[in-house]
């Protein structure tokens, strides 16, 4: 028999398992249940973006691209972000085509870390940052973020977590789960500290095209001095729903994007090639369907925070991506109890805040990636489950 | 089209509270702007979308062609208020192509409704031709899909 626990490196086995899995695992046997937990978005890829994928498969283009993916796409990429946030990429050296977002996270982190070094993670935040970072034998370090700040990072929170072992910053803004913006003022102050101590940033804009208000996403990239030391991670998952064509990229400085193309040239090839050619129609005639999109999102973030709210679940207002974040202290449970509860109870599946770190308990991320029909199906059944916890609170004293 | 119409005809179960916070506009103003819908007759109805395939004995639909003989002065008005007369018959639309008359017509049984062509239908006044067919399955009604594929939903991705 091979001892398998000795030959498994030793970061990964450090690297908790997610803590909800058992949580999700209950909900997997449940029937009836409804959820309102998946973070990705309930829209089919819009046609004539899956139209060109199919076109390219027709015309068998089905061989592996260039590393850095296709010279048209990169093109277009940089069109693109330059058009919506005024920052201009080199196509040919500044702009890497990857597999999502993620692939450009963890291609970030590791061209950028060294042993010991320490990477702020605001948080709650997206749960890959820490385990990537640990991967790449970083260190990392949780900044957090309060409902009282309107999640946002500020910069006072986050200059009590430098040290000088500080090298990468992750922003995560828009954010998931809580929802929260970050806008140009708000960057300026971090752009402040950023220069102050030296840093490298890492900014994940993702939900970049998913905010609300008549807030347009900020890029960090486009803050004053900012650009030469920020890799900008984005992708087409969130924006175009194309979830499982699996593609980002990353917009960098050439010395960092030829790092980071000699990883994953090393690691990876070249992303898929169907769903480049899908890409390219996505930006060139998509712009209507992110409308489209938003507007609906926007539509079901209004009911949600509101339903929430008049629950007496406090619920701040998202301004960006497609959660919702309500504080559940107020029925003196955790995050995980009221999870758990509201599962076993009404059937509808939240995911506990402290998924997403630490800081993230006494709240709960709802999705509202889903139906109207099924969003109010969902809150009608956690209103009833709030009102019988409070019977059953009266009960007992 | 309207906001809110677009919303109802999605769910017309949506209260004016709902959709006022969905179309960021007060109460009042959804309120009005419904009502007012109704008495114009835009709104003209609230129904439940029905998968006939799913209820016992829910009878036969049939679709049939009318070609009509129009009218000097009413055009093709004339036979199709004949044919909206009929109770079996649940729409009528004028066509344009080689055809003139769309029409939706239910029965307790496929014989049923060849039976009501046959003798109610073609014997109108000005029908010269009709060309039925029956319909098998619904997949999609009121843009709502009524069949259901196994539901990957809960493949999706579920922390993430
Ligand atoms: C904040 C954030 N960043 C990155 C990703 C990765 O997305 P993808 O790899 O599909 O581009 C996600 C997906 O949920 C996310 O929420």
């Amino acid at each position: 028999m091979i001892d398998y626990e000795s030959v498994i490196n030793h970061k990964i086995k450090n690297i908790k398992p997610s803590g909800i899995r058992k949580f999700f695992d209950i909900a997997s046997e449940m029937e009836n249940v409804i959820s309102l937990s998946i973070g990705e978005p309930d829209f089919n890829t819009p046609w004539h973006v899956r139209e060109a994928g199919i076109t390219s498969l027709q015309k068998g283009s089905t061989k592996y691209t260039s590393n850095r993916g296709l010279t048209v796409l990169r093109k277009e990429i940089c069109a693109y972000f330059e058009r919506k946030y005024h920052v201009e990429y080199h196509p040919e050296s500044e702009c890497l085509v990857t597999v999502g977002g993620s692939e450009a996270i963890d291609l970030a982190m590791r061209c950028l870390i060294s042993e010991g070094d320490e990477v702020l993670i605001p948080e709650p935040s997206f749960v890959c940052y820490n385990p990537l970072v640990q991967m790449a034998d970083g260190v990392p370090v949780a900044v957090e973020t309060t409902e009282e700040d309107n999640f946002k990072l500020t910069p006072e929170r986050l200059e009590k977590f430098i040290t000088p072992k500080s090298k990468v910053l992750v922003l995560p803004f828009p954010n998931n789960p809580t929802g929260a913006i970050m806008e140009k003022h708000d960057l300026e102050k971090i752009a402040e500290i950023v220069l102050k101590y030296n840093l490298f940033v890492i900014s994940d804009e993702i939900y970049a095209e998913l905010t609300y208000n008549n807030k347009h996403h900020i890029s960090f990239a486009s803050i004053e001095n900012m650009r030469e030391r920020t890799v900008v991670v984005s992708g087409f998952s969130k924006s175009y729903s194309m979830t499982g064509w699996r593609l980002g990229y990353t917009l960098a400085p050439k010395p960092l994007t030829d790092v980071m193309t000699k990883l994953h040239q090393y690691a990876i090839m070249s992303a898929p090639t169907t769903a480049q050619y899908a890409a390219i129609e996505a930006l060139r005639h998509g712009d209507n369907d992110i409308k489209k999109m938003r507007d609906e999102y926007d539509m079901r973030r209004r009911l949600v925070v509101k339903r929430f709210n008049a629950m007496g679940l406090n619920c701040f207002e998202p301004e960006g991506a497609f959660y919702a974040f309500p504080c559940i202290k107020s029925t003196g449970l955790s995050s995980e109890e009221f999870c758990t509860k509201l599962l076993k109870a009404k059937g509808v599946a939240v995911v506990p805040g402290n998924a997403f770190g630490d800081s993230g308990e006494g709240f709960v991320r709802v999705s509202y990636s889903f139906s109207i029909k099924h969003i109010t199906e969902a809150l009608k059944r956690i209103e009833e489950f709030l009102k019988e916890l409070n019977e059953e609170k009266q009960h007992e004293t | 089209m309207d906001k809110i119409l677009s919303l109802l005809r999605e769910n017309s179960q949506l209260s004016y509270s709902e959709i006022a916070t969905m179309i960021n506009e007060p109460e009042d103003y959804v309120e009005k702007q419904i009502k007012q819908y109704e008495k114009d007759g835009v709104i003209r109805g609230y129904r439940a979308v029905i998968d006939y395939d799913k209820v016992k004995n829910s009878g036969a639909r049939a679709f049939i062609e009318l070609k009509v003989q129009p009218k000097k002065d009413t055009g093709f008005d004339e036979v199709a208020k004949q044919v909206m007369s009929f109770d079996e018959v649940e729409t009528v639309y004028l066509m344009a192509g080689s055809f003139d008359l769309l029409v939706r017509v239910k029965g307790e049984s496929v014989t049923d409704i060849a039976m009501f062509v046959a003798k109610r239908l073609s014997t109108l006044d000005g029908v010269l031709a009709t060309n039925t067919h029956f319909q098998l399955r619904t997949y999609k009604d009121s843009g709502m899909v009524l069949f259901d594929e196994e539901n990957d939903e809960d493949q999706r991705s579920i922390i993430l």
